[in-house]
């Protein structure tokens, strides 16, 4: 119990540590609008590739429609906080678009991951779609105009805080009796039914636990960028989060930051080279594909835990 | 004479033209070590996936005694199937290679303990307790099989042998009623496979289960079980004792009579 709480602590350490670091850089004028804005991005894309990591990495199962549950937790943001343009109008749009998402991810998911196999990669893509299709045809939704004038409700630091809790629950899942049973699943499907494990309600818990997730992305992006339309979410935007999973490695989360990060600095370097960036940008991805197939850290993870193990067994052998 | 703890009646599976199980009926009563021989492609692994469920059978019923009364495995998921206690190992091996020894051990664990969602991903103290009393019942099993100095290595990385060993290892944490081990003793030299039958004598007094045994090596089977069923092209060919196996003219030819050692 002390040890537990004495790891809790470190990464509390740390998480404030960076609040402190950014607030201070803000403070100071290091930060403008232009790296507050990709900051923001990093973040929000955390908050995604985190979940899109628990349904590839972890359950094993391919998803390639990510934004469509991102775009539920967006325009649900979008439509309520123009009617209640207040902090708790945000967080009420906030769990409507969760709501919302789960609902659709149980109803994509029951009958396809029943099914041994990469079902859900087909039917994922295709509910993205029919959700983008039918939030450009409502007329709630605005069309394809989409949203704009969304209120700004939220700041780098909502973000900040929200991209440390939604991580929280994640890691902590994973690390749990169901995160076990989920990484059963993908390991060996046969032999986890076999233990009497329901693999179907496992990969089921993840997927929705990831779509819910995406959903939380969602609405932060609506509340900071103010302006969304249905082609924000299309399968390229699926495709861009699936990149952050890819590159950082597949069932790490550690590296999920470190891609989501070194992406989206990249982006920013490269936004003065035009369509050049375009180039460079997939030229770098190719690279580390090559030079890294596992992604930058394979399915290594930081932790305090072994950290502070490690240092222990080195001064036993000193 | 209480009805047996599992009963099989007449179980069939076809694939395609293919018979690979043939109006077999077996029965397994409870506290017993039953071995089941015969030669390569008798239909032995198929009549375990039937018994498991991983394989629907084509015709045939199978029911499991419990404390409610008699209860129908047929056409159930190996997931309930297993949840009704009946756990196994496979011919070729499938541990969760990735995570560790400790972890196999615990997704067997996952159907009996319970702590809730919010509970989990907050880690309440209800989290750690759970987690404590999984870690502790799971190292005292791994303690029991001599497993403890692995406990932390991905189960790819462990020999052979301990591979086949983690595995029954991990079928026992689901606390089964029946045990069904296919092949336990494939690949091993003949120390290891002794140490294993030392093994699987041990599991079914101390754990009070019913063990069920596919295996090649005769010496093994003859010597740790009770009752022996002997398959021949799906059909079952003979059903006795080991002696009485031994003396069976039919069995004699189209099995033993193969093999020097008897
Ligand atoms: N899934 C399957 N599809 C088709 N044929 C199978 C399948 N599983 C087993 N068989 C066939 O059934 C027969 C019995 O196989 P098996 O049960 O593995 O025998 P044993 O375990 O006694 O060596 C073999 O001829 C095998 O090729
Ligand atoms: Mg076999």
């Amino acid at each position: 119990m002390k040890a537990n709480l004495k790891y809790n602590l470190a990464w509390l350490a740390l998480m404030v540590a960076v609040f402190v670091l950014i607030d201070a850089c803000e403070f100071f004028g290091i930060i403008n609008s232009f790296i507050e804005n990709m900051l923001v991005t990093i973040g929000i894309n955390i908050i995604l590739a985190t979940g899109l990591n628990l349904i590839i990495g972890f359950s094993g199962q391919f998803s390639l429609g990510h934004a469509g549950f991102m775009a539920i937790g967006a325009y649900a943001t979008g439509i309520i906080t123009q009617n209640i343009a207040t902090p708790l109008g945000f967080y009420l749009s906030m769990v409507v678009g969760i709501a919302i998402a789960m609902v659709a991810a149980l109803i994509v998911g029951i009958p396809t991951l029943r099914l041994h196999g990469d079902y859900l990669a087909i039917a994922t893509m295709g509910a993205a779609e029919i959700i983008r299709i039918l939030i450009n045809n409502f007329k709630i939704t605005n069309g394809a105009a989409g949203l704009f004038n969304i209120p700004p409700l939220v700041t780098w630091a909502t973000v900040y805080v929200l991209m440390c809790l939604t991580t929280i629950m994640t890691v902590n899942f994973i690390h749990s009796r169901r995160g076990r049973a989920v990484m059963a699943v993908r390991e060996d499907e046969i032999a986890a039914e076999a233990m009497g494990i329901n693999t179907t309600r496992w990969k089921l818990v993840a997927f929705v636990f990831g779509a819910g997730t995406a959903a939380i992305g969602g609405s932060l992006h609506a509340a900071y960028i103010q302006t969304i339309a249905p082609g924000d979410f299309n399968i390229m935007a699926s495709i861009a989060i699936l990149i952050i999973v890819v590159l950082g490695g597949v069932g790490s989360i550690t590296g999920t930051f470190v891609a989501a990060i070194v992406l989206g600095a990249l982006d920013t370097i490269l936004q003065n080279f035009g369509t050049l960036r375009m180039i460079i940008y997939s030229l770098a991805l190719i690279l580390i594909m090559i030079f890294k197939p596992a992604g930058l850290l394979g399915n290594w993870e930081f932790s305090f835990k072994r950290l502070s193990q490690s240092r222990k067994k080195a001064t036993v052998h000193d | 004479m209480t009805s047996p703890l599992l009963n099989a009646q007449q179980l069939v599976k076809n694939f395609g033209g293919l018979t690979a199980v043939a109006n077999v009926s077996v029965h397994f009563n409870q506290n017993e070590l039953v071995g089941l021989i015969g030669p390569n492609d008798a239909g032995k692994t198929t009549l375990f996936n039937l018994l498991t469920g991983e394989t629907p059978v084509t015709s045939g019923a199978i029911t499991l005694s419990t404390d409610q009364g008699v209860q129908s495995l047929t056409g159930k998921r190996p997931t309930a199937i297993a949840q009704a206690g009946l756990s196994r190992t496979f011919q070729n091996i499938r541990l969760f290679k990735t995570l560790s020894v400790l972890d196999n051990v615990r997704i067997a664990m996952t159907n009996h303990y319970h702590d809730g969602f919010f509970s989990s991903i907050f880690r309440t103290p209800k989290y750690y307790q759970t987690e404590a009393a999984m870690t502790t019942a799971a190292q005292e099993l791994l303690a029991f099989f001599n497993l403890t100095d692995v406990a932390n290595q991905p189960a790819k990385n462990l020999p052979y042998g301990t591979q086949r060993r983690l595995e029954i290892v991990r079928a026992l944490a689901t606390k089964p009623k029946i045990l069904f081990l296919d092949e336990p003793a494939a690949g091993m030299n003949p120390e290891e496979t002794a140490d294993l039958t030392r093994l699987i004598r041990q599991i079914q007094h101390d754990f009070h289960i019913t063990v069920v045994l596919i295996e090649h090596d005769m010496s093994l089977v003859m010597s740790v079980v009770e009752r022996l069923y002997v398959l021949n092209h799906g059909a079952l060919l003979a059903e006795g004792t080991p002696s009485e196996i031994q003396q069976n003219p039919a069995v004699i030819k189209a099995y033993l009579g193969g093999e020097p050692s008897c």
